[in-house]
């Protein structure tokens, strides 16, 4: 590991858009289109840095890369640690790729504040970013909480008719869930300090302790509290499509591209390399709720009346593929998940768009006001068509992978899990294809459908990287998971070592007091041993 | 005997002389120049106070160290904040202005008296100062008939809370022979107590600083007073009447009741479940903004009260940092109010709707302090519940962290209310706000604060921490 001798480029990454902030605080707010230049300007180089870590990134190694680490408050052990490994690459690649679109798609959206609308999300970008590259639990938490309030502003401000309801509801959710992690945080470095004596709160620090399995347990579902209302799993997914079709269409985007791939990246960073025992006790139960998000999900967009709210359901459905696939704990299905969740922030990134351009003609987003739009937009229903593939998982699409990966790792599991979830994937071909139907099929029999528009430069623009991308990884997956692989086999490595270590230890007792002194240093590092062995490896 | 030690404390008590001398030759129109000049002597104070020496006075009474200094700073920055805000307000709506300026920096002597007093009734004695002139200063709107009834309120149940304190003391004077605390540490050492009777001295004496810091169930007159009293005093006392309240507290139960620890710190966790439930429950309900910082500070006290039960270094460093953010969160916070009421005259929360378009500033001002006094990062109010719950995390108190965290949940809900309201809402007048220069000035050195601290706290965990360590665990 170097320690940030070479160029920080994760700090730049992380903190160009807070740059960008600050040139935007020096533009008169009047000047609407210099203002949005600027953000997307800030947004697209952002992209092009972000763009290097994927040639530079080492395929051939699991462990952190592009690694800096300096002490913050050292007196505590809070250090500014940061480092990607082939887990989140993708993630923050699909942050500094999808913002600029989502920037340049609110172009003729948002005309209200407009200075006050691109700070939030170059500010959402920050705190997007900086989630996903922070190895210290501090630092790691300061991004997931501040990220909430740019959010926050984005609906409340921006958004339709019921936003304050929506935002509201989306800022109580997440925060009660980050606030119990962060219990369970402040535990972990008590832990971690009774264990190795040293105050830290470096995630990797942690990875080498065994963390006696009734503390798992309780830490374990703290955490998945937090990450499991990100996500959102059913049952607590209610805040998810308020707030989705509250939103602005950019934040609706991000959303759903981004901050939902949060709770199951968490799962990935924290939950399983942290509380492997727990994980593996948990399985069941994760893996059912899962597969009842997938099915209720699938169920209630199929009823929905409103286009965006079908989208907001489909969500709850694709993300119960990822979580059963996370569930599922073998490389196949955990590189399914992980590309799931890029497909997933691909698509229905771009179904919201599409949604959004839409709306910006009718006003309306009832599928009930529309018929027949394939012939007024046959361009806007071309790119409609190969969206609504990919996110069906139609072979050759992006969408396909992931689900596919998915299904076969989770077979070899539980075939019974994998024939449930399976289901999910008939019933969002029918829930999307029927959509599509009643929407651009039939008769144009709305006079205001018929002086409709077809898609301008701009919007072709946005969706045109999509479409790319859309095909990319459908046709060359590799180009993705070749670069997971070394990543998500050390993952595996961690769960199973750590699992088996603990199989022939004895049952640890917990301790009320975690206040170190030396005696209770001898007997801890006797008695589980196995922490120092593993430290490192 | 050492008096330079004292030097700090003697020059602000002759400043505070000095403002009373001058305002006799002033004209009344001049009067509130008679602020800028108390800013300077605490100004100079705080380089007093800074550059004197260490040690210890008057026996065993009075002791400057980190602890006595971390508070000094808070004191006497919270008392030039609160005079910043006070300027044009004084200058309005009050008269008297000298002895206005006057007594807040006799209360400031007091408090910083207390900070440094390591005997019990020389303590009572600071005390008194630091409350008395606080009383006056709640009923300073003479013609108002709400602040008067804030100031008859304060002074009565302040008076009470002091009896029932001194009654504590006596108890325990009674039980170990001396009012020294560390005399009082060590016969509770040696001896075969604890008995009912320092049972139910510490009760007295809980109670007693209890009411100083408004902790349920002793808070009854905060709301009424704070939405009576002048709202910079309101500010002032939010902050620096319940930071002296702290400063004597862990004085006193860290650096003498330790030995005793069983018998006090349940009853601290029992009030400070209560402080923070009902302080963040009730304060959804109202819709004056006085009153809603009234609970609000009410329920940051209960936070407080969380790490006064961990009874650690930690927890001593924790409580002292968080004084220091929430200063700057609160008083800022009132400063927003304090503009806000000088230009329209209201403190009624739905008055505050479209404040966004009318004041930008001051509308994301107030967001900061708010979300620092929920303790979203990177704001200073996250880095000081973290150090809070650490402590309380540290002796396994999960359950009383689990109350903590779920209660700042509500706290959210009743600050977004009013960010709610200020940006969601469309404002009903359109003239902008203005601010003057003092106000400004507070604001922004809030602003500074909360920000830095919240970004980089480093230096002052570290500065901290060392009061933490005057105490022996």
């Amino acid at each position: 590991m170097n320690m940030g001798e070479s160029f920080p480029i994760l700090t730049v990454v992380t903190f160009l858009p807070a740059l960008g902030i600050v040139l935007l605080l020096l533009v008169d707010k009047n000047r609407q289109l210099l203002v949005r230049n600027v953000a997307l300007f800030t947004s697209l180089v952002t992209f092009l840095v972000s763009l290097f870590l994927y040639f530079k990134f080492d395929p051939g190694t699991g462990d952190m890369q592009f690694v800096e680490l300096y002490s913050w408050i050292p007196s505590l052990g809070m250090g500014y640690h940061m480092g990607i490994d082939g887990i989140s690459l993708f993630l923050v690649l699909l942050t500094t790729f999808l913002t600029p679109i989502a920037i340049w798609s609110s172009y003729n959206a948002v005309t209200e504040k407009v200075k006050g609308f691109m700070i939030s999300i170059l500010a959402l970008e920050t705190g997007m970013i900086g989630v996903f590259v922070s190895l210290d639990l501090f630092l790691f938490y300061v991004f997931w909480e501040a990220m909430l309030i740019p959010m926050y502003f984005i609906i409340g401000v921006w958004g339709g008719p019921r936003r304050i309801y929506a935002a509201v509801k989306f800022i109580l959710f997440t925060m009660t869930g980050s606030l119990l992690m962060l219990v369970a945080i402040l535990a972990l470095y008590f832990v971690n300090q009774s264990y190795t004596g040293v105050a830290t709160f470096n995630l990797l620090d942690y990875q080498g302790i065994q963390i006696p399995f009734n503390y798992q347990i309780w830490m374990f579902l703290a955490f998945a509290l937090a990450f499991a209302i990100k996500v959102p799993m059913w049952p607590l997914h209610t805040w998810l499509p308020d707030a989705h079709v509250e939103a602005p269409t950019a934040g609706s985007v991000l959303l759903a591209a981004v901050l939902l791939k949060m709770g199951a990246y968490g799962f990935l960073r924290f939950c399983f390399p942290l509380f492997p025992e727990a994980t593996i006790h948990f399985i069941p139960l994760f893996s059912i709720l899962a597969i009842i998000g997938i099915i209720y999900g699938a169920f209630v967009a199929l009823v929905q009346k409103d286009v965006k709210s079908l989208v907001a359901y489909s969500s709850v459905s694709h993300l119960g593929f990822v979580m059963l696939g996370l569930f599922a704990l073998n490389m196949q299905s955990l590189e399914g998940s992980i590309l799931q969740m890029l497909s997933h922030g691909i698509s229905t990134g771009a179904l919201f768009l599409l949604v959004g351009m839409l709306y910006e003609r009718r006003h309306t987003r009832l599928i009930s006001d529309f018929g027949g739009i394939s012939k007024v937009m046959p361009v806007f229903a071309a790119f409609f068509m190969i969206v609504t593939l990919s996110s069906i998982g139609l072979p050759g699409t992006n969408g396909f992978v992931g689900e596919f990966l998915i299904l076969l790792g989770t077979f070899r599991e539980n075939w019974l899990y994998a024939a449930f979830g399976a289901t999910g994937i008939i019933l969002a071909a029918v829930y999307m294809l029927w959509m599509y139907q009643r929407v651009m099929f039939g008769k144009v029999d709305k006079p205001e459908n018929q002086k409709l528009k077809d898609l301008s430069l701009r919007e072709k623009l946005i969706l045109v990287p999509i479409v790319i991308v859309i095909f990319l990884i459908g046709i060359y997956p590799s180009a993705f998971t070749s670069r997971m692989e070394a990543s998500v086999a050390k993952l595996m490595e961690t769960v199973n070592e750590k699992y088996r270590v603990e199989e022939v230890m004895p049952q640890v007792q917990p301790r009320r007091d975690f206040q170190i002194d030396e005696s209770q240093l001898e007997v801890s590092t006797h008695s589980f041993g196995g922490g120092e062995i593993h430290r490192g490896q | 005997m050492n008096l330079t030690l004292i030097i700090p404390e003697i020059f602000l008590f002759l400043w505070a002389l000095l403002i009373l001398f001058v305002d006799f030759f002033t004209a009344e129109e001049k009067k509130h120049r008679l602020g800028p000049l108390s800013l300077v002597g605490i100004v100079i104070t705080v380089v007093l106070v800074v550059f004197s020496g260490q040690g210890q006075a008057f026996g065993e009474m009075f002791s400057a160290d980190y602890y006595s200094l971390s508070f000094a700073i808070i004191f006497l920055g919270s008392a030039f904040l609160a005079i910043c805000t006070s300027i044009d307000f004084a200058r309005e709506r009050i008269k008297h202005q000298g002895e206005y300026y006057a007594l807040i920096l006799l209360s400031t002597v007091g408090m910083m008296f207390l900070a440094a007093s390591r005997e019990l009734l020389s303590m009572y004695v600071s005390l008194e100062l630091t409350t008395i002139s606080l009383f006056v200063l709640s009923a300073y709107l003479k013609t108002d008939l709400k602040s008067s009834e804030a100031g008859l309120k304060y002074m009565i149940l302040g008076a009470a809370s002091s009896a029932i304190l001194l009654y504590g003391i006596s108890l325990l004077y009674g039980i170990t022979g001396t009012t020294v605390l560390k005399g009082i540490q060590a016969e509770l050492v040696g001896s075969a107590f604890p008995g009912p009777l320092l049972v139910i001295s510490l009760v007295f004496i809980i109670a007693g600083f209890s009411f100083k810091l408004a902790a349920v169930p002793f808070h009854m007159w905060a709301p009424d007073v704070y939405e009576g009293a002048p709202t910079p005093i309101t500010a002032y006392l939010s902050v620096a009447s319940k930071g002296a309240g702290l400063a004597a507290m862990v004085r006193v139960f860290f650096g003498s009741l330790l030995p005793v620890t069983s018998e006090w710190i349940p009853l601290f966790m029992a009030l400070a479940t209560m402080t923070m439930v009902l302080g963040n429950i009730v304060a959804i309900r109202q819709s004056n903004i006085k009153r809603m910082l009234a609970y609000s500070s009410i329920a940051q006290v209960g936070y407080i009260l969380v790490a006064l039960s961990a009874a650690s270094e930690l927890a001593t460093t924790s409580m002292i940092l968080y004084l220091l953010v929430y200063m700057f969160a609160n008083i800022g916070a009132f400063a927003v109010v304090i503009a806000f009421y000088n230009h329209s005259g209201t403190d009624e929360i739905c008055e505050y709707a479209g404040l966004s378009r009318r004041s930008p500033f001051l509308a994301i001002s107030l967001v900061i302090f708010f979300l620092s006094l929920v303790g979203i990062p990177p704001l200073a109010g996250f880095v000081g519940k973290y150090l809070l719950f650490l402590a309380a995390i540290q002796k396994g108190y999960y359950w009383l962290v689990g109350v903590a965290v779920l209660t700042s949940v509500i706290s959210l809900f009743y600050y977004m209310n009013v960010v709610r309201q200020m940006y969601f809402r469309k404002p009903t007048k359109n003239d902008p706000v203005k601010v003057s220069w003092s106000l400004r000035l507070a604001l922004v050195l809030s602003l500074i604060g909360v920000i830095a601290v919240g970004v980089y706290p480093d230096p002052f965990v570290s500065l901290i921490s060392k009061a933490a360590s005057v105490f022996v665990y």
